[in-house]
């Protein structure tokens, strides 16, 4: 019996597991998006598990599952389960591990796909714990790089809430496995937390840090834009003074390589303005689709599904 | 590893200017090195308080010029390795040493572990082990960079927590 394989967290992977998947994603593109017709997840379910609101990683696991053939089993929105009657996530958990050939889990406190995974007889994937982690998010983004920019020699920008954003942190241990040049840009009361600079430093990357988009705007490959949350303001006119100053438009970026890329989680709020979405620079609805290859990677790995593909 | 408690001040003479002045106790444990100003935590972690029987002694900010040390002395008491380990995070240099028919049977430095379990809670209110989910909280051992003390990183939510954690033992 080979060993259970979840997808907690990223932040220990190396260059090869990456790669391995991004390479999987790769193969799987054609069927992600309906070029071709695939049955391998044939017979399989995997069960949805989402105690906190989601439309991309929902919806994406949903079509990954679904192109390759298999069902969905959804739990439902927690009111309606007996999460609602107090029922434990362990326990949760060990029930619907008796149902599906594996789970995907989003909850609201950080460390709840870890506690899961050791009470889960079938494969946990993390699809966002609290503040904590967000994997598959982040295979996503390196995909998105890959195949919209490069990941080799990156020069990338990492723009708005570095200290909140859960995508942010876990992004840069992946980029530190490709030895890319990151600049974060953010205000000062959002700037990416010591001991993850610290660790990037430990992996010898080179950070750059400012709070003004245009001192890296025309030297980056990629801008990665993020959304600053109003409730990390307590007075309002600070919070419109900063995102005013986080916000892309067009006219900000004609001076960026013809080539640059902007990536954004979604959803987006202000940060970039729509005019920017008819220019070559957008990458952000591409970015949302790949998350559908990618995470039909994930789930043949989880599965056993690799040498099937 | 047999010797007597001369190091505690059984033997030296009485009114010494640096004895300890501590009775020397026939079966227990001599906990010493104990970082200054920690030794009512340690026993607070010992379960040392209102209803405990055994004779205790204390001695707080004492030996060198400065008082570098605290040192407790418990009768008819052994220390479990969660105590030993609780404590190492609190006084990583001291020393336990235990004591049957007044001599000293075994003297160990308390090692600072690799990982803890169930010991200490998260200072995170939302990690999963501050819910009400059967999850022990776990903590690797590590160092702050910048202070060089002891740190505790969460294995749950990567919380680290590097002060005050006395006020967080279980």
């Amino acid at each position: 019996m080979r060993p259970m394989h979840h997808i907690i967290s990223t932040k220990e992977y190396t260059r090869e597991m990456f790669d391995n998947i991004l390479e999987l994603a790769e193969k799987l593109e054609p069927v992600a998006c309906g070029e071709i017709k695939s049955e391998i997840m044939a017979g399989k379910i995997l069960a949805l598990l989402f105690f906190e609101p989601s439309t991309r990683t929902r919806m994406s696991f949903e079509v990954a599952m679904l192109r390759l053939g298999g069902q969905i089993l959804n739990m439902g929105s927690v009111e309606a389960s007996s999460i609602a009657k107090g029922e434990s996530l362990a326990d949760t958990i060990r029930v619907i591990s008796q149902y599906a050939d594996a789970a995907i889990l989003r909850h609201p406190r950080e460390g709840a796909a870890l506690m899961a995974s050791e009470y889960s007889s079938i494969p946990i994937i993390n699809g966002g714990d609290g503040a904590g982690h967000h994997p598959t998010q982040t295979l996503l983004d390196l995909y998105t790089i890959k195949r919209e920019s490069h990941l080799d020699n990156l020069n990338i920008a990492l723009a708005g809430d570095l200290k909140y954003g859960r995508t942010i942190h876990s992004l840069c241990y992946a980029l530190s496995r490709y030895d890319a040049k990151i600049n974060l840009v953010s205000p000062p009361e959002l700037r990416l937390p010591d001991r993850i600079a610290e660790d990037l430093k430990m992996r010898k990357i080179d950070i750059t840090i400012t709070d003004n988009l245009e001192d890296v705007i025309e030297e980056v490959d990629v801008l990665y834009m993020t959304r600053i949350q109003k409730e990390r303001f307590p007075d309002p006119a600070e919070f419109t003074s900063v995102s005013a100053s986080m916000r892309i438009t067009r006219e900000m970026i004609q001076n960026a390589k013809p080539d640059m890329k902007i990536m954004h989680p979604l959803p987006r709020i202000s940060e970039i303005d729509p005019d920017v979405d008819a220019t070559p620079h957008a990458a952000y609805f591409e970015q949302a689709f790949y998350g559908v290859p990618v995470r039909m990677a994930i789930l043949c790995k989880v599965l056993g599904m690799e040498d099937k593909i | 590893m047999n010797g007597d408690q001369s190091n505690y001040g059984r033997s030296k003479k009485l009114g010494d200017k640096n004895d300890l002045r501590i009775k020397a106790i026939e079966n227990g444990t001599v906990i010493d090195h104990i970082k200054p100003g920690q030794a009512l935590h340690v026993l607070h972690i010992l379960g040392v308080n209102d209803n405990f029987t055994n004779t205790v002694s204390i001695v707080m900010n004492t030996g060198g010029e400065r008082g570098d040390k605290d040192v407790i002395k418990i009768e008819g008491r052994e220390l479990t390795e969660k105590e030993v380990e609780t404590i190492a995070l609190l006084s990583p240099k001291a020393t336990v040493n235990i004591i049957r028919d007044f001599e000293v049977v075994s003297k160990r430095k308390i090692r600072t572990p690799e990982s803890i379990c169930g010991i200490v809670k998260c200072v995170n209110p939302n990690c999963i082990t501050n819910s009400n989910e059967p999850a022990e909280t776990r903590f690797i051992v590590t160092e702050n960079e910048k202070t060089k003390t002891l740190a505790l990183r969460c294995v749950f939510c990567e919380s680290v927590m590097t002060t005050e954690l006395f006020n967080y033992i279980l």
